[in-house]
């Protein structure tokens, strides 16, 4: 028994090390930050209380990147699993059905790899790409809209404070959607073909199948996609930074990005943490609500 | 000065933030002493290096490169052969040094620029920089009998000192103004316009001609904020420009501020802006202007450099100062906005000061200077450093744009003194202006509210500008 234990203990020990110095200490020392005024190039700082948490309470800007993560919150999620479950069903199921079984639609494979290939680029290349083809003059979004004829819909979309928080939103869904059809088609695979020959003997629309056969079955899959997509939302920083950099006047900014020029362009690392320990607790509280609300009886199969 | 943020640079970044945290616990034992590394000062070593002493130097990779370092690198050794040199070179300044200074670690010598610069701001006011007066006073490596001090264009020492400290020291030398393609302006037989009145006037002539008369980079407005200063330092003498630089209550409601954001909203009104600008960064506004679509942009003497690879062989960029806005104006039509750019700090706490004091001397010697602008095609704090080396036709004009003025360059502090003034503040409230959002009137309210925030901010430190 014994040894038992200490073979486990010595490959339990190592990672759980490595995850309390590289993760667990720094998450507990913002905390402490968060409490100082600490400008982040000197050894030596003075503890300032709730201070800086007042400050966020009166920070316009905060408040505006908060509401974008709060758009994005309630929209990505929801946009993303919507179109993943609709392309996931229509290559696993959306084709005709003979004497073999039901079949995707004609084309599946090419489909699956064409969704997938955002998943493939690194975040960087996306933004700089994205970046381009918004570009007003020289960008293909314009170019496309020219071509149709649709001239007066040609605008410098990141120019404009209307539209470029959703360009943004628009670039984030497109890098996600792909994935998420692969992890829905993957649950639809498990899904036993007869249930769906059997609900189509039994008259059942295609839509039917999907709402209250497929998505049941998968429902635990939507469940994580649905906080992975909720995590996506509360940061954004990356896409938002290379594409807009917030701009134009704050306009497509996120609290991720306020976070990392709070500390590394103002150095006011103590503020700094502050924003990040109100996002720990936000991103805290969203998971633990959408695992409540998508709480549901698990389905036998 | 383009800069590219890449995701390894941003996950760096991340781990900076940890790895600052991790440190700040350990690091109470920053203060090694400077003075360990002092040799015996003699003429040939009146900054007294010990020979022995191992250099450290960090260079930002950004528009100019890396490679004029090495060269600067290879006298340094020429002169102090038993000392190692360590380059490096980042596009992530902050993120890469700011553990470093926590920890009391910090190189000798910081080449501090580009997208990630570590905020000024904070670095003085943590005593993190070694005072340069020492190498000011210091004989030139050409002349032992002109010091340092001499050797530099005017206005380098202001833009680098911090009351009355002389900083950091701002090795190129970047002229701003308003440029065109003198290849144009022939063709169509247009010329330069010295007034307003006269800017309005041909801004209709080339509209009519089919060409946008400007562009700008929307989505760094602040690039069109240059102009702005430029003609209000202009028409209402530096005084306007120094209460700016004091945030001083009203400085951007001063009239002259007033009038010249009023000039030059009046191009966004009459549409003389080229239409998507609002939309471009500067790389896509700039490219549009090479490409002969927009007749004017404003920017920096960095702009041959970074167009270098689209800007057609007989195009002729050329710079000229803002045109005059009344006939009063305080400054003449040659006066234009000439500062320093490119930082090089020396950390306090580096562990040899000496030798990074004395590799600045090294940089500021003809050789050294004459060899940067041959690399990067800049021109560099030394007086006289590029005679007698082949400039490209932008930078040529640069040359006449100094000479022409006689001394009535002058510039503005409050962007290095508040970084974030400019970048976030200014360049929102332009970008607003110029897509018509706002009017003049409102764009100064707009400026001078941020800019009165900023004075009631009790975690910024405040500068005196004399």
């Amino acid at each position: 028994m014994r040894g038992k234990r200490l073979f486990i203990a010595v490959f339990l020990i190592p990672p759980l090390l490595l995850y309390g110095i590289f993760v667990v200490s720094p998450y507990a020392q913002a905390f402490q930050i968060a409490g100082t005024d600490w400008s982040g190039l000197s050894p030596t700082y003075d503890f300032i209380g709730l201070d800086n948490f007042r400050r966020l309470l009166d920070d316009g800007y905060f408040w505006n990147a908060l509401r974008h993560n709060g758009l994005l919150l309630l929209l990505l999620p929801v946009i993303t699993i919507l179109l993943g479950l609709f392309f996931a069903s229509m290559i696993a199921v959306g084709g005709r059905s003979d004497r073999v079984g039901v079949h995707g639609v004609r084309g599946a494979g090419f489909y699956r790899v064409v969704y997938f290939f955002p998943q493939v680029l690194s975040v960087a290349i996306i933004g700089v790409l994205w970046k381009e083809m918004y570009a007003p003059h020289t960008g293909a979004v314009n170019g496309l809209l020219r071509a149709v004829g649709l001239d007066g819909l040609a605008v410098a979309w990141l120019g404009d404070p209307r539209f470029s928080f959703w360009c943004v939103m628009a670039v984030l869904i497109w890098m996600n959607v792909g994935f998420y059809v692969v992890l829905f088609s993957a649950a639809m695979q498990s899904i036993p073909r007869d249930l769906y020959e059997a609900a189509l003997l039994d008259g059942a629309s295609r839509m039917t199948t999907l709402v209250k056969l497929t998505v049941p079955l998968v429902w635990d899959t939507i469940q994580v996609a649905w906080v992975y997509l909720a995590i996506i939302a509360i940061d954004g920083f990356a896409i938002v930074q290379i594409i807009t950099d917030g701009g134009p006047s704050s306009s497509s900014d996120v609290v991720g990005l306020r976070l990392y020029k709070t500390a590394f362009a103002d150095g006011q690392f103590g503020y700094a943490s502050a924003i990040g320990v109100a996002m720990f607790f936000l991103t805290l509280t969203v998971a633990a609500m959408f695992l409540r609300v998508t709480r549901r009886d698990r389905v036998e199969l | 000065m383009t800069y590219r943020i890449s995701r390894r640079g941003l996950l760096q970044g991340a781990a900076g933030v940890a790895a600052a945290g991790t440190l700040a616990g350990c690091a109470t034992s920053g203060d090694s002493s400077t003075d360990a590394a002092k040799g015996e000062v003699s003429a040939a070593n009146p900054l007294g290096v010990n020979e022995d002493a191992p250099l450290e130097v960090v260079i930002f990779n950004g528009g100019f490169g890396e490679e004029y370092a090495k060269a600067h690198q290879a006298i340094y050794k020429e002169r102090h052969p038993k000392a190692e040199i360590k380059h490096s070179a980042t596009q992530q300044i902050a993120e890469t040094l700011q553990p470093r200074f926590v920890a009391g670690d910090p190189p000798d010598v910081v080449n501090n620029s580009g997208g990630s610069q570590i905020d000024f701001n904070g670095l003085v006011a943590q005593g993190a920089l070694a005072d340069l007066g020492e190498l000011l006073d210091a004989p030139s490596l050409d002349d032992p009998n002109k010091k340092v001090r001499d050797t530099l264009l005017p206005g380098i020492v202001d833009v680098g000192s911090y009351d009355g400290k002389f900083l950091s020291l701002n090795y190129a030398y970047s002229a701003y103004g308003i440029w065109y393609s003198e290849k144009l302006f022939e063709a169509k037989g247009w010329a330069y316009p010295k007034t307003w009145d006269e800017m309005i006037a041909l801004c209709k002539t080339i509209k009519a001609a089919g060409i946008a008369p400007w562009t700008y980079p929307g989505k760094h407005s602040r690039y069109m904020s240059w102009p702005i200063l430029a003609a209000a330092g202009k028409m209402g003498g530096v005084e306007v420009i120094k209460a700016i630089d004091n945030l001083e209550p009203n400085a951007w409601k001063h009239e002259a501020v007033k009038a010249a954001a009023e000039a030059y909203y009046q191009l966004a009104v009459d549409g003389f802006l080229q239409p998507g600008a609002e939309g471009m960064d500067h790389v896509q506004s700039q490219t549009e202007w090479c490409r002969g679509k927009a007749a004017f942009v404003s920017c920096g003497s960095w702009l041959e450099n970074e167009q270098k690879a689209v800007t057609p062989p007989d195009f002729r960029m050329a710079v000229a100062p803002t045109p005059s806005l009344s006939t009063s104006d305080k400054l003449p039509y040659e006066a234009f906005r000439g500062t320093g750019s490119e930082p090089f700090i020396v950390p306090a706490k580096g562990k040899n000061v000496r030798g990074g004091l004395d590799y600045l001397r090294v940089m500021l010697s003809q050789k050294g200077a004459s060899d940067f602008t041959r690399k990067v095609s800049s021109l560099t704090a030394v007086q006289g450093s590029s005679e007698g080396i082949e400039l490209g036709p932008g930078l040529t004009s640069v040359t006449k744009l100094i000479d022409a003025s006689q001394g009535s360059a002058f510039t503005w502090l409050y962007s290095s003194y508040y970084r974030k003034l400019e970048r976030e503040r200014v360049d929102a409230a332009c970008a607003e202006l110029f897509a018509k959002r706002i009017t003049a009137a409102e764009w100064c309210d707009k400026v001078q509210k941020s800019a009165d925030e900023f004075a009631q901010d009790p975690a910024i430190k405040k500068y005196k500008r004399v």
